[in-house]
Formats: C-alpha cells, sequence, structure tokens
C-alpha cells in the first residue's frame, strides 16, 4: 500500500466519523457557510463541520501548517476532494479570505502577518470582503481615489468604496488606498481595515434580482494601525493584480454547476414544455440552442481541462487560461437566456404562487449571472488583457 | 493525459511542421491551380510524404505502416492544413486505410495496405449522392449478378476521385435510400467497364469528382465487409474522416489568424498600426478564444478515436461542427481586417476562405453535426 492509499484510508475514516449527516445533504443558500465574528448558524452541523476541517487545517489543505492550513500537497488534497466529492459533503467553509486574500498574503505579506490572518481565516474566525472599485474607479481600477495619509503612528484613510461583497456582514476588508497622488499605479498600496473601526459604514446595494450581496462603503477618517499595511507602500497594486487572478478565475468557476443544476437538465424541461418526436424536442429551433450550447459548455470544459494537463505537464499556464473568465462568464449568462425560452412563463415569476422554487431560483440566477461579465473585470477588460498580454497588440 | 501531446508526438508535429512549410507552402497549391495541373496534386511531394511515413501513419507496421494511429494521423493533418498542401492523404491514408482496416478482410489487408502506405495505390470514397452529407441517403444499387454484384448509379463530391486507382463505392444491396441497413462497400477500380469519372473544378482547386456507375460488374471478393451491413463499420471511419478534417481546419484557422495578427501589428492607417483599435483588438481576441477553443475539442475528438472510447461521435461531430463555425469566422475576418487586398487574388487569405468552406461541407457541415450531437444526447 503507498503512503497515498494510507492516506485515503484514512481521511475516509475521519470523515465518515467527523462529517455530520446533514452536511452531506445539498445547502440551501441560507447555510453557506462563511464563518465571521457574527456568523449565526441556521444549522448548527454547519459549524461543528467547519470547526472540524479546521482542526485539521483541511479548510485550506494546502496551506503549510504553521499557518494553520493543512500543509497537503497537491496529491493528497486531490485525494481529500474525491473523498468529500464521495461522501457529498458541503464545503466546511466559503471564504473571501480562502479564495483572494489568503494566497495573496501568503505571497505577499509580513511572517506576523500570515500567522495572524491565515490561521483566521482557516479557522473561519474572520469574514473579509474586498474593497478595490469605486464610484469612479471600476474598470479603470487603478484610479481609485480613496486616501490613505501617513499620520505618524497610524494611516488616516477617507473616501468610498463600492461593489464590496457583503460587506454589512464582514469583519474585515482588505483595500486598494492611495497614497501617492502624483503618480497612477505606483501610487496605491494594500490595506488591512477591521469594518468595526469608527468611521466605517456599509450600506447593501438592491440588485435587480432583489438580492443585496453587495455594499457601498464609506471610510471616514478611519484610524488604521501601520501594521495593516501588506507588501511595500506603493507596492499595492502587484497584490492587487495577482488577487484579481484568483477572483478571476473563481469566477469564471461559478458557471458551470451553479443556480439552474436543479432544473434536471434543461432537455428534459424542454421535452414537457414542447413535447416530443420520437426521442426529439419537437421545437428544432429549441433543440438546436440546447445543442449549440451543450457543445459550447463541452468545448470550454474541454479547455479548462487542457490547461490544467499543460499545467500539470510542466508546460505551466497555457495561453488558454487567459480566456477562462472572459468565456466561462458568457456561457454563463448564454445559458440562463436559454433556460428563460425553455421555460417561458414559468421563469417570469418573482416570488409566491404559481411557480416552483427551482423555477424561482432560475429567474433570480438570471438576472444575477448579468454581473458574472462585470464583476472582476468585465468582458471588454477581459478582451484588452488578451489583446495586450496574449497577442501583443499595441496600446493606442 | 490526453489533451496535450506526448514528446513522441510532439515530434511528428515538428517534423510534420517543418515538412510543410518548408516543402509545400501555399506557393504549391497556386502552382498546381495556375499550371491547370491535371493531377491536381504534385507527385514528387507525395512522394515526400509517403517517405516520412504519412501515407501509412494509420496502418500498422506488419502491413507496411508506421502505426502512428488518430492522434498522430490528425497532427500530421493539422500541419498540412496549415499550408493548404493539395495531397491524397484524407481521401487514401485517412478513409482509405481507415475503411480497410476496419472492414476489409485478412486478404484485403495483406494485399491493398503496403500498397497504401508506400504510395503505390490511391483509393477515394464514393459515398455522397445529394446535396448535403446523409449516410444513409445512398439509392445506388448492388444487385446480385452471379457470384458477384452489379453496381449502378451516381456520386457526386468525390475528394480526390479522378485520380483515385480504386473506388471505394458505397451501395444499397438492400432496402431504400434513407435507412441505413442494407449498405454495402465494394472496391471498384477505377478503369473497370461501365465507370465513368468526371473531375470537378472546385473553389478550392482541390480534387473532387462525380462518378457514374452504368452496371459496373464486381466480383464477390470486392466486397469491403459485409453485406447489408456498411453503415456501422462506415460510420466509425467517417468519425475518423471528420476529426481528421476537423485538425486540418484547425491548421488553416491557426494560419489566418497568425498572419491577420502579424497584418493587424504593420499596417498603419490615420497615422496608427490598425492593432491599435480596440474594435479591431477585441475581435482579435474573440478569435483567439476560438482557436483555443478549435484545439480543445480537436485533441478531444482524437484522443476518443486513439483511446476507442464510445463517445467517439459525440465529440467527432462536437469538433467538426465546432470547426465549421469558428473556420468560417477566421476565414471571414481574415479578409475583412486585411481590407481591400484581402479580397485580391495575392493575398492567401481568399485561399482558405474557400477551402474552410470545402472542408465545412465534407462528411457533415454544422448543421448535420449539431442535429447529430442532440440525437446522440438523446434529445
Amino acid at each position: 500500500m503507498t503512503a497515498l492509499d494510507t492516506f485515503r484510508e484514512e481521511t475516509r475514516s475521519w470523515l465518515e466519523a467527523n462529517c455530520p449527516e446533514s452536511m452531506r445533504t445539498p445547502m440551501p443558500e441560507r447555510e453557506m457557510p462563511w464563518g465571521g465574528r457574527n456568523a449565526t448558524y441556521a444549522n448548527p452541523d454547519t459549524k461543528v463541520w467547519m470547526d472540524n476541517m479546521a482542526s485539521r487545517g483541511w479548510t485550506a489543505p494546502e496551506w503549510p501548517a504553521e499557518y494553520g492550513g493543512g500543509g497537503l500537497s497537491k496529491e493528497e488534497n486531490k485525494v481529500l476532494q474525491q473523498e468529500l466529492a464521495r461522501i457529498k459533503a458541503r464545503p466546511a467553509l466559503t471564504s473571501f479570505g480562502l479564495w483572494m486574500l489568503g494566497p495573496a498574503l501568503l505571497e505577499f505579506a509580513s511572517e506576523e502577518q500570515k500567522k495572524k490572518y491565515l490561521s483566521e481565516i482557516v479557522k473561519g474566525e474572520i469574514r473579509w470582503c474586498q474593497g478595490y472599485s469605486e464610484p469612479g474607479a471600476g474598470s479603470d481600477l487603478a484610479g481609485l481615489q480613496t486616501k490613505c495619509e501617513d499620520k505618524g503612528d497610524h494611516y488616516l484613510v477617507n473616501g468610498q468604496k463600492v461593489w464590496t461583497s457583503y460587506a454589512d456582514k464582514c469583519d474585515m476588508i482588505f483595500c486598494l488606498v492611495r497614497t501617492d497622488t502624483t503618480v497612477k499605479h505606483d501610487g496605491i498600496s494594500f490595506l488591512l481595515i477591521d469594518m468595526d473601526t469608527d468611521g466605517v459604514e456599509a450600506r447593501p446595494i438592491k440588485l435587480i434580482s432583489g438580492a443585496s450581496p453587495f455594499c457601498e462603503t464609506f471610510l471616514t477618517d478611519v484610524k488604521v494601525p501601520k501594521e495593516n499595511l501588506v507588501g511595500e507602500l506603493n507596492k499595492g497594486w502587484t497584490i492587487a493584480k495577482r488577487l484579481l487572478e484568483h477572483e478571476r478565475s473563481m469566477i469564471s468557476g461559478m458557471g458551470m454547476g451553479a443556480g439552474a443544476a436543479s432544473m434536471g437538465g434543461m432537455e428534459t424541461v424542454a421535452k414537457e414544455n414542447f413535447g416530443t418526436d420520437g426521442e426529439k424536442i419537437a421545437d428544432s429551433s429549441i433543440r438546436q440552442a440546447i445543442a449549440d450550447h451543450k457543445m459550447d459548455q463541452q468545448a470550454f470544459g474541454l479547455t479548462l481541462k487542457r490547461s490544467s494537463e499543460e499545467a500539470k505537464s510542466g508546460q505551466g499556464m497555457g495561453a488558454a487560461s487567459a480566456m477562462f473568465k472572459y468565456y466561462g462568464t458568457e456561457v454563463n449568462k448564454r445559458r440562463f437566456e436559454l433556460l428563460l425560452d425553455v421555460l417561458g412563463t414559468q421563469a417570469l415569476g418573482w416570488e409566491g404562487e404559481g411557480f416552483e422554487s427551482k423555477e424561482l431560483a432560475v429567474t433570480r440566477s438570471w438576472l444575477r449571472s448579468k454581473g458574472n461579465s462585470i464583476e472582476g473585470g468585465t468582458s471588454e477588460v477581459q478582451l484588452n488583457v488578451i489583446a495586450k498580454r496574449v497577442l501583443g497588440l499595441p496600446d493606442a | 493525459m490526453a489533451l496535450v501531446l506526448t514528446e513522441e508526438q510532439t515530434m511528428l508535429r515538428d517534423m510534420a511542421k517543418d515538412f510543410f512549410t518548408e516543402q509545400v507552402p501555399v506557393t504549391n497549391l497556386r502552382k498546381l491551380r495556375d499550371d491547370e495541373d491535371e493531377l491536381g496534386y504534385d507527385k514528387a511531394v507525395w512522394a515526400q510524404i509517403v517517405e516520412l511515413g504519412f501515407a501509412g501513419i494509420l496502418i500498422p507496421e506488419e502491413h507496411g505502416g508506421t502505426g502512428f494511429g488518430p492522434m498522430g494521423l490528425g497532427i500530421v493533418m493539422t500541419e498540412a492544413g496549415r499550408t493548404l498542401a493539395a495531397s491524397p492523404l484524407y481521401s487514401t491514408a485517412v478513409l482509405g486505410a481507415g475503411l480497410i482496416l476496419a472492414a476489409g478482410s485478412e486478404a484485403q489487408k495483406t494485399e491493398l495496405l503496403p500498397k497504401i502506405a508506400s504510395g503505390d495505390l490511391l483509393t477515394a470514397l464514393a459515398l455522397e449522392e445529394t446535396t448535403h452529407h446523409n449516410p444513409a441517403n445512398v439509392a445506388m444499387t448492388a444487385e446480385k449478378s452471379g457470384d458477384g454484384f452489379k453496381l449502378t448509379g451516381e456520386k457526386r463530391f468525390v475528394i480526390d476521385g479522378h485520380i483515385a486507382d480504386t473506388l471505394i463505392v458505397v451501395a444499397r444491396t438492400d432496402g431504400a435510400a434513407g435507412e441505413a441497413q442494407g449498405l454495402s462497400m465494394f472496391l471498384v477500380d477505377a478503369k473497370a467497364k461501365g465507370v465513368t469519372v468526371t473531375r470537378t473544378h472546385m473553389v478550392d482547386s482541390r480534387n473532387a469528382a462525380m462518378v457514374a456507375l452504368d452496371g459496373v460488374e464486381v466480383s464477390a471478393d470486392a466486397a469491403l465487409g459485409s453485406i447489408g451491413g456498411a453503415f456501422a463499420e462506415l460510420e466509425n471511419v467517417l468519425d475518423l474522416g471528420r476529426a481528421c478534417l476537423a485538425a486540418e481546419m484547425l491548421g488553416g484557422a491557426e494560419a489566418v489568424f497568425d498572419t491577420t495578427l502579424e497584418y493587424l501589428k504593420e499596417r498603419k492607417q490615420f497615422g496608427v498600426i490598425i492593432g491599435t483599435f480596440q474594435a479591431l483588438k477585441h475581435r482579435a481576441a474573440e478569435m483567439f478564444c476560438e482557436v483555443e477553443i478549435c484545439r480543445s475539442v480537436v485533441l478531444e475528438a482524437l484522443s476518443a478515436l486513439e483511446e476507442r472510447r464510445n463517445d467517439v461521435p459525440r465529440v467527432t461531430s462536437l469538433a467538426k461542427a465546432r470547426l465549421g463555425e469558428a473556420a468560417r469566422l477566421i476565414t471571414n475576418e481574415g479578409v475583412q481586417m486585411h481590407g481591400g487586398i484581402g479580397m485580391t487574388d495575392d493575398v492567401d487569405m481568399g485561399l482558405y476562405l474557400k477551402r474552410a468552406r470545402v472542408q465545412a461541407q465534407m462528411l457533415g457541415d454544422s448543421n448535420f453535426h449539431r442535429a447529430r450531437y442532440a440525437d446522440l444526447g438523446g434529445y
């Protein structure tokens, strides 16, 4: 038996003993395990499962053990993920700390910062949000104006952030702030701010889907300890860009699966709604549109797979990875438009009687999907990035 | 790892790329066209292709081939597609060798495969009878006649029909046009009595022909594969053909994209490089995405064939449908982005544009394969 087999066996029996039964069922959105100081748990098992996994560092399996991570190798983590999938376990922790900030801290933070913040993230103790965009700095992110002044023993921050995900529920925010107004990219710093500090106010923004996952965050004379600066002063843009890569890969992966997965396959619904001609969906244009979409999805999935195989075979991330955010989100948007066509009036309910919950979920997810090609860099920005960095087309 | 090339496959690709780039550039096709060459391919080039082992790439070593399999064949087709190389590779090394390997008797394999590998036998598949690919839609009849069969009917769009020594003819021994049952394949000598082959001059300057069979007598041992059950044997090799066409189309699309991208970096208007215009940048980036998607689906189709997976029909239809659409987009954009000179015969864009449309129709266009993909998905 190889060491990996032993690891699999141990992992399997540990999960068997430590993953509560209710954590092996599909997860309703209100039971998402975001963690944080003010977390409430609709299902107490959520907290048990999070703590059990965190005790082994398995909420962040590949982070070094000295920072609270699992210290697993890639191969071991793959085994862990397979075993989690085998028992259909829910994620133990969903967190921007895990997906976005953590990887950036591992690369750029000081030893003290890593020790403190990473272990908090692993345990789900602190819920993080991202303070990047501003009312005047969307696609042109580096045009951000939130002012950060050196006041000797602390920084003083004034400005406004927008599209801060769940800021009203978060404990800390990682922010891009302007520390030099005479230059653009080289005047930006990366700062960590406690949301409980005086002068920080988060107001939820209501979206077309009816949900309010984003906030406006106002920063008024906020005093921030100097040790909360990550990396060097005025070198924040490098960190920001790296973090955006993590964010883009997170968003491009969101497309497959989520939301309408519960519709049981749109071809099945189409057969019910349009009738059949033998095995075929009777409406040929809907049938073609579904086939087109499924081909798009399969082709995109194959491209993700090819890129990961290229990476494993030591060819580095292939050029194909540049297109993932753009292509994945566009395919996802088309998927929801097609679902609307397939469901007809049943996809047009807002709430209440007459609609199944999964139908209402499609409507809301369709509206939410419009944001996929805007957040984390618009599709247009992604095309600019491909044109410049991959194709080498010159700037104007 | 199915979607990345092995070291051996990478060497094959590099060898093929060097060969086609240096020995068979696009000027080779232009010369054949402008000289109104009777053969429509260059015998010296074919001899070199044979010498490199590409003609027998699918054929096992015991029958005189190099046994590289579908992936190797697809890699060579991509490189051939990049320079629009005109040769009997598709008709003979893909379809001819493929059909004889899949359906041939031991005697047929022993006799014919070494001749294909050595370049001494050229074949052509005589399948299509209508304006659109539909392998079941065969009306040509094969009646029992003594110990053998008598073939009557007309075929069109027979690729390399006028240069083939042996025609592989799909005819009906039973049933009616449109039915999968009752199809049979026969090896017919192109010079046999009652065979009339008429070359058709196609828009891509490559070879195709109409083939009329007027009571052509063939012996029983001319049958390739089972009598009445050819459809299944044929479909599998058609999938090989589709994947190889997709691979060839990928080479063409890559060449057009690369050339167009270079042009965007050189051409100046309004005092600036036109590649600085966002209207063009975004379209170039979209094409890049398409090319990347195309690479993935072609590799997947070839891998499925290589591994004899049961999703071969599905992924070859995916590849052929996608490449049909992508090659249309990219060749159209190639012409458009070159502006006025894109319309001239001096620039190669038009040659790629024409070739892409012919390739798209061969063995099923995107509509055909989209419908097949849906059928296979059970909807």
